[in-house]
């Protein structure tokens, strides 16, 4: 186990209140709003919840009273539910808003649907946006938190912090793994999250992709890039998959599926280069054949994709719990 | 007819003659009749108007190559007549307004109209700049020859380039025949394509799309190479708001091989850099985008040294409705008639150029580049002028700014110089309250 807090999980009420540290700002737009000690803390508040969440009883009411709006511009199965999971289990109320079921479709600015949504007085807006930097803008225009669900290519910070929640817990520590994030880094606001968390968690990161998909002087970024995926992934603790879009694969970035994955797909005898006691990581959703293998995806002995999921849960009660009680104290 | 007026006192500044000292200049019927190098002199006929300035500069009113207004078309961004009020609180005598509007300035028709409008508003010269290509399309001439006849100054497509090399040529070398300038903003369209800043490091980790300098010296040096095929027609360029060190070398060789090619700078790529978007800041949004700060330090070099021959606000409006966006989605743009003078003295403050020289960037070299005769303080030019305390420090403040639109990038930054008055053809325009 990682730390002492989570010898014995919390899973009532009134313990929980007390472990729940204020959330260091107002919103969670981006990795860098936390340092390394908030960041561990937030972890290991989400150890709790996954105790937590693995009761029959699953509810603890930390959000009690709270509003919590989900505002999804962009589609997303899993992380809308695992946000709605998380604020319900908490015992806030949870509204999904998405375009096509509100009036964005009829050429509502994001401001407008803002200053629409501010007006009933939620507690915690959590949006995903198409656009970099759409998370930060609402930020500005509500009075309410603001949780960045994925911003266009730029962030999706809870998504770093529930891939650093499942590594942690599989290898005890974050510091000092080597951890290969491969396939489209260009368009990856998983990817940038996951860099800025990892790295300022001492982990080492390589970028592994065709140099079409990899973002400008990303080696600048303070990690190694390499464009052959056996050498970016040699030796690696952690291989992390990214999803590629299938029309970034029609001749404009890539020139066919079958030549990405024969190049850049993650197979069992790609992953042979890596070290023996490697673990596979997917954001989801995947595209099997693409970008990973089904038999190493499916894997349970490497793979910690179904790992994700729940981890995904619990970081996100954690985020929750802690910006509540920023305005608990507020 | 305005009744004469004479400023003495003054520090006077004109490139054209290359003078900065003190002096005096008596203006009567629209024209300067008379400029002395001396405080006192000349002096005034009855009923002249007299001003003492203290020592404030006086200089050619500025000459600005690149604006839009809304008109016609989006009257709600910007009207000529708040272009114009914001352009005489600038200091700005001569506007060159762009052709983009709604229908587009391909018609002398449009040309025509234009120029009544700014002849009733009466507040500074316009000249509109006709499309070098039907619709801006960068498919068909325009018919350059009839718009220059009813009044525009030069031609080109504003901010799109005109892509098609074949085409490029044709409007070169048929507007070289006529002795009409062209201009063009370079950049590879398809190396721009859904950019929405510079391509860096700092922008992939925001996560922007950006376009390299390469879209815009491709484009430079494709446009160099179909000058030197028309320059025996005549044929003239402007390279329009270059904004990276990497064009600087190309302009540089078509310069010394004797092209007739000039070029011209915003004044936002001089001022600032890729680091001011800061946090999606959507007044930071332009085109071509903000640069690193080597290319800002090198643009700075070539303006100072004379490679880049003029500077030009890049003044575009765009409401809030178009900035409060994701910054991918923003229009592209920021006003700059009343802060191109105070942005352009920093580069004086900083020392770094000569106050004469950055004077120049905004007066002769643009009015050189149309052939006109505005822009200098000679017996008999048009009294276009302007007095200012060059040292008056401000801090901008863009909703107080006089355009419609408010979408400043120099909102909040210090800056310094005020202009007191403004004469566009002997008549006061502006002037500031004391």
């Amino acid at each position: 186990m990682p730390s002492s807090a989570t010898d014995t999980p919390a899973t009532d009420l009134e313990e929980l209140r007390r472990l729940a540290q204020p959330f260091p700002k107002r919103h969670l737009l981006s990795v860098t709003d936390l340092d390394p000690i908030q960041a561990t803390a937030l972890l290991d508040l989400a150890e709790h919840f996954v105790a937590l969440n693995r009761q029959a009883r699953k509810k603890v009411d930390l959000l009690k009273g709270r509003t919590l709006i989900n505002i999804f511009f962009e589609a997303s199965t899993r992380t809308q539910s695992s946000f709605e999971l998380a604020g319900k289990r908490l015992g806030a109320d949870v509204v999904n808003m998405s375009p096509r079921t509100s009036s964005i479709t009829k050429g509502e600015t994001l401001i407008d649907t803002a200053v629409t949504l501010n007006a009933m007085q939620p507690d915690i807006l959590v949006i995903r946006h198409a656009a970099s930097g759409a998370a930060s803008l609402l930020s500005q225009k509500v009075g309410c938190s603001v949780v960045n669900a994925g911003d266009g290519a730029h962030e999706h910070p809870s998504q770093a912090l529930l891939d650093a929640l499942s590594l942690r817990r599989a290898f005890g520590r974050l510091g000092g793994l080597t951890v290969a994030i491969c396939g489209d880094v260009l368009h990856s606001r998983v990817a940038r999250s996951n860099v800025g968390l990892l790295t300022m968690m001492g982990a080492r990161v390589r970028l592994v992709g065709p140099p079409t998909l990899m973002p400008p002087q990303a080696a600048r970024w303070g990690v190694e890039v390499s464009h052959d995926l056996r050498r970016g992934i040699a030796g690696a603790d952690v291989v992390m998959m990214l999803r590629l879009q299938f029309e970034r694969m029609q001749g404009a970035l890539a020139p066919s599926t079958r030549e990405y994955f024969r190049l850049y797909g993650l197979d069992r005898e790609k992953l042979g280069a890596a070290a023996p006691h490697v673990r596979v990581m997917h954001p989801g959703p995947m595209n099997r054949g693409v970008e990973i293998d089904s038999d190493v995806a499916d894997d349970l002995e490497i793979s910690l994709i179904q790992d994700q999921v729940e981890m995904g849960v619990a970081v996100r009660m954690a985020i929750l719990a802690s910006l509540a009680a920023r305005l608990d104290n507020a | 007819m305005s009744p004469p007026l004479v400023i003495r006192g003054a520090r006077l500044v004109d490139p054209a003659s290359g003078y900065d000292g003190p002096g005096s200049v008596l203006v009567a019927d629209g024209r300067i009749e008379d400029v002395a190098r001396q405080a006192t002199a000349p002096g005034a006929p009855d009923g002249a108007r007299e001003i003492d300035a203290a020592g404030a500069l006086v200089c050619p009113g500025l000459v600005d190559l690149r604006a839009k207004t809304g008109e016609p078309g989006s009257e709600p961004k910007e009207t000529l007549k708040s272009a114009l009020r914001a352009a005489a609180a600038g200091g700005v005598t001569t506007l060159a307004v762009m052709p983009d509007t709604d229908p587009p300035v391909d018609d002398p028709a449009v040309v025509d109209f234009i120029l009544r409008r700014a002849r009733d508003i009466g507040l500074g010269r316009v000249i509109p700049a006709g499309a070098a290509t039907k619709g801006l399309e960068g498919k068909a001439l325009a018919e350059i020859g009839l718009m220059h006849e009813a009044g525009c100054a030069f031609v080109c497509d504003a901010d799109r380039p005109i892509v098609d090399s074949r085409v490029m040529r044709r409007v070169l070398a048929y507007a070289g025949g006529l002795d009409v300038l062209v201009a063009h903003r370079p950049a590879d369209p398809w190396l721009t394509d859904g950019a929405a800043a510079h391509e860096s490091e700092f922008a992939g980790r925001l996560g922007l799309a950006g376009s390299p300098a390469a879209a815009e010296t491709i484009m430079l040096e494709r446009d160099i190479a179909l000058l030197d095929l028309t320059k025996g027609a005549g044929a003239r360029l402007l390279s329009d708001q270059l904004s990276t060190a990497a064009s600087l070398a190309p302009l540089a060789r078509a310069k010394e091989a004797g092209l007739p090619i000039q070029a011209s700078v915003s004044i936002n790529h001089l001022t600032f850099n890729e680091l001011d978007i800061g946090d999606y800041r959507t007044f930071w949004k332009l085109t071509p985008p903000l640069r690193g700060e080597m290319d800002r330090e090198a643009l700075v070099e070539a303006l100072a040294s004379g490679l880049i021959d003029l500077v030009v606000s890049a003044h575009a409006p765009a409401p809030a409705e178009d900035k409060r966006l994701p910054f991918q989605e923003a229009a592209p743009g920021s006003i700059g008639l009343e802060t191109l003078l105070p942005a352009l003295l920093t580069l004086h403050h900083e020392g770094r150029a000569p106050l004469i020289r950055l004077l120049e960037t905004v007066t002769l070299a643009p009015a050189k580049a149309l052939g006109r005769e505005f822009g200098r303080l000679s017996r008999g030019a048009p009294a276009d002028l302007i007095m200012v305390d060059i040292n008056a420090p401000r801090i901008i403040d863009a909703a107080a700014l006089t355009s419609k639109s408010k979408n400043s990038a120099f909102d909040g930054r210090r800056l310094q110089g005020e202009v007191l008055l403004t004469l566009a053809e002997g008549r006061v325009i502006h002037e500031a309250r004391t």
